[in-house]
């Protein structure tokens, strides 16, 4: 069953059946623009790049992005950079996996953010999402849409933190500015 | 507030100590140079790069990578800099891209050692330029600024340091490249993330394309067309991908009691052959061994760095200082330490015992080329009829876990040549053996990569020559002598090494002619042997001169494609009066010590693995055997 998150809203990542997640994939997805008239080269691709941000103690420990697609200790892993989108219907464009089981011990925070490397506002991008799946089952846990946007070029979606034994998930949805990650970072400290 | 700067902007700097990272898509070089007044840089002392990355107040990375972060503390700068380039450039001679147009904009970020971002920049617009003048950090009446410059220079280093004025610019180019051409030929070659087509071919087994060895000597075949012109039935087959049956079944694993790890399997990795499966399930092993000490390390990292703050913090509340309430926050920041460690050491043991678990039925299930000496399988050795996919020369471990060995596989055919350091300043354990002792061990260590070689190829598919040019590592070297395995005696003196030297030389131009003119082995003179050739050279300059030393550097360069291999014995020291002509050579050799060193990096993370090589274990007989049987098999089994 998803869940369809609002702002701010936490969920836990215990399974329904008991038991805690081992792997989730954080999923993005974005509709290419359409193309403009006859002169196809000159259709403006958005380039949408999802980032995991790894966090010991709200210090950046490493991080995962297009240009650095695994984390050293190999837990964290990107499937590789997309640079135009898709359909728009549902499927992922990028994704993250996190193999939860694997993170090392001293990483509390995750942190997944969404940048716009094209420069295009998030009001000019439609059908994107991002959102939270079972990488074991492929279930979908959580979701969260990113349109209604407005005039921002990056988001910083949701983050996962280890709770007792467990993780936890937070929405986070706050609109931020910058071009990658790093430009990111002084966003993203508030919400550690 | 960060401020995105355009060319030509500059911007306050608010603190002295930063940290300046740089993101590229592909590896960058990144340095800094030192100016006066005027921006002139005063001399190559005033330059930081991967070859002498420390200056006072100023650290840059030893390699070339994707992403940098550089160290500046401009109060610890001397007094007479006032300006600081911050330079990137593109590492030449590497196959990467060697202008700014075919890379992603690098992108400069300036920020407080916290993290907080100061200023960005990204560097667009450059084209043929390979190397580029980032930032300048200047000094202004006592204050210190950064202006974005982005200024390109198509002639690379060199053009750029003789424009801030550096007397020795083009001296100092070459040098810094030479310093990340070493870096990068460190590091271990990157596993083949898939196996490609051909890999698949080549284990399809027989029939596929007559055999992998001679290859490389001749060139792609294409069947449809010779068909067509023959007027024969027309080939329907697909030229490039000719797998017909669909390999056996991986062995499955038993069902993992609930709780516990499943049972690791040897073979359980994907591949079309028994063999493939096991070389893809060793990379997989040495990734994730890789990544679990990553892990342990980053932890351990991180719990020093957090206790030595607290620790730092409790020492500055001057009411803490002495009195109990500063033991027992000391005592606190030690114990969190501790603990965060122990959890760490657990997920690593937990890990490490899941690889040694793995290790213990990998090892005795691989085949000959990928085994150890001391595996019984060599004991049971035949000739074998076919090339494996790689060979096992030496044995890779990590501090963490001595015991657990991951074999160090190479692609076979040889993709590049071998160079085994007989210099007692090559590693550490070598600077306390004296210097006959490293030599005799370099010896050993190539003969005995050389018999695992002749073993693993068909007779007959693999020839060995031997420069011995003082006759000193003759007792060495008997093994191969005795065998009748090598393809002329070892060649002693000048004249035997240029007379070896020629012969190869004639080898590599004739397959290169008919590889360049399209013709298949047809087009060889009759009688010239089409197996893949090992030169190995001891004692090396002794015996070269000039001519034969150039000689010796066509072969490492064309070699290689046309199956023609180097296994050099030398101590680099011994041949520092050629001066940096030999740099080429020894950079394109993969370099192996006699003695265990830590100096391979893996290309996942870089971590130093230390090498063992394949020395077989004292008193035993088996490198003798083996090659008494690829003796016999060349005698019984004329080509």
């Amino acid at each position: 069953m998803t869940v369809n998150l609002s702002k701010g809203q936490a969920i836990s990542l215990e399974k329904q059946g008991g038991g805690t997640l081992t792997a989730v994939r954080m999923g993005l997805g974005w509709q290419a623009a359409p193309r403009r008239g006859l002169f196809g080269k000159r259709t403006q691709e958005i380039d949408l790049d999802a980032s995991a941000v790894l966090f010991a103690d709200k210090q950046p420990v490493d991080v995962v992005f297009f240009r650095h697609l695994s984390s050293d200790d190999g837990s964290v892993r990107h499937t590789g950079d997309n640079l135009v989108g898709g359909a728009g219907q549902g499927g992922d464009d990028e994704s993250i996996l996190v193999d939860l089981s694997r993170v090392p011990v001293h990483i509390d925070q995750i942190v997944f953010t969404v940048n716009s490397f094209t420069g295009q506002t998030f009001q000019e991008v439609q059908n994107a999402f991002c959102r939270l799946v079972d990488e074991t089952n492929g279930q979908e846990l959580a979701r969260y849409t990113l349109d209604g946007g407005g005039q921002y070029t990056a988001q910083i979606m949701a983050k996962v933190h280890r709770v007792g034994a467990g993780w936890q998930m937070t929405a986070i949805g706050n609109p931020a500015n910058g071009r990658t990650f790093q430009d990111l970072m002084p966003a993203i400290l508030p919400h550690l | 507030m960060t401020a995105e700067l355009v060319r030509g902007q500059n911007h306050p700097l608010p603190q002295t100590r930063l940290e300046i990272r740089v993101s590229a898509g592909t590896p960058i070089v990144a340095g800094a140079t030192l100016g006066d007044e005027q921006g002139r840089v005063r001399g190559a002392e005033q330059v930081a790069h991967p070859g002498a990355p420390s200056l006072p107040g100023l650290e840059v990375s030893r390699q070339a990578a994707a992403d940098h972060r550089l160290a500046v503390d401009l109060e610890a700068l001397g007094e007479g800099v006032h300006r600081v380039n911050v330079l990137l450039a593109l590492p030449l001679g590497t196959p990467g891209p060697s202008r700014f147009a075919a890379v992603a904009a690098p992108f400069v970020a300036v920020t407080g050692l916290d993290g907080t971002e100061i200023a960005s920049y990204t560097i667009t617009g450059l084209g043929a330029e390979s190397a580029v003048v980032a930032l300048e950090l200047y000094r202004r009446q006592g204050a210190w600024k950064i202006r974005a410059i982005g200024q390109g220079y198509a002639g690379g280093l060199a053009d750029m340091l003789a424009d801030q004025g550096l007397p020795e610019a083009g001296q100092l180019a070459t040098a810094i490249q030479d310093a990340i051409a070493l870096g990068v030929s460190r590091s271990v070659a990157a596993p083949p993330p898939r196996t490609s087509d051909d890999a698949r071919v080549r284990a399809a087994g027989p029939g596929a394309s007559g055999g992998p060895a001679p290859a490389d000597a001749q060139p792609p075949v294409t069947p449809p067309q010779q068909a067509v012109g023959d007027g024969g039935p027309i080939n329907y087959a697909h030229p490039r991908r000719q797998t017909s049956t669909p390999p056996p079944p991986a062995p499955v694993a038993p069902p993992a009691a609930p709780g516990e790890p499943a049972q690791p399997v040897a073979g359980d990795a994907t591949g079309w052959s028994m063999d493939e499966r096991l070389y893809n399930q060793v990379w997989g092993m040495f990734e994730d061994l890789a990544r679990a000490v990553a892990a342990y390390r980053s932890a351990v990292d991180f719990a020093d760095s957090r206790m030595e703050q607290e620790i730092d913090r409790a020492l500055s509340d001057p009411r803490g200082r002495m009195g109990p309430a500063g033991d027992q926050a000391r005592e606190q920041a030690r114990a969190k330490r501790e603990e965060l460690v122990a959890r760490a050491r657990e997920a690593l043991d937990r890990d490490l015992g899941q690889l040694t678990a793995e290790s213990e039925v990998v090892e005795p299930a691989l085949p000959p080329a990928y085994a150890r000496w001391d595996n019984p399988v060599w004991h049971a050795y035949r000739v074998p009829m076919e090339l494996p996919m790689a060979l096992r020369i030496g044995d890779l471990q990590l501090p963490e876990q001595p015991e657990l060995r991951i074999p160090m596989l190479v692609r076979l055919p040889l993709e590049r040549g071998l160079w085994i350091d007989s210099g007692r300043g090559g590693s550490e354990a070598a600077a306390f053996m004296d210097s006959d002792q490293v030599k005799g061990l370099a010896v050993d260590t190539a003969v005995a990569i050389a018999a695992r070689l002749l073993a693993v190829y068909p007779a007959h598919e693999f020839a060995v020559h031997v420069i011995d040019p003082a006759g000193s590592a003759a007792a060495r070297l008997a093994p191969l002598t005795r065998a009748g395995v090598l393809a002329a005696p070892p060649a002693a003196g000048a004249a035997g090494v240029a007379e070896v030297l020629a012969r190869l030389i004639e080898r590599v131009d004739l397959v290169q002619m008919a590889v360049r003119a399209g013709a298949g082995a047809d087009a060889l003179p009759p009688g010239m042997d089409t197996a893949e050739q090992l030169l190995i050279v001891n004692d090396f300059p002794h015996g070269f001169d000039d001519r034969a030393l150039n000689q010796l550097r066509y072969l490492a360069d064309e070699g290689p494609s046309v199956g023609v291999h180097l296994l050099m014995v030398a101590d680099r020291e011994e041949a520092s009066e050629y001066g940096p002509v030999l740099q080429p050579l020894w950079r394109s050799l993969l370099r192996l010590t006699p003695v265990p060193d830590d100096h391979l990096a893996d290309p996942w993370v870089g971590h130093p693995w230390t090498y063992e090589p394949p020395l077989t274990p004292p008193g035993s007989r088996i490198l003798e055997q083996v090659l008494g049987q690829v003796g016999e098999a060349r005698a019984a089994w004329p080509r």
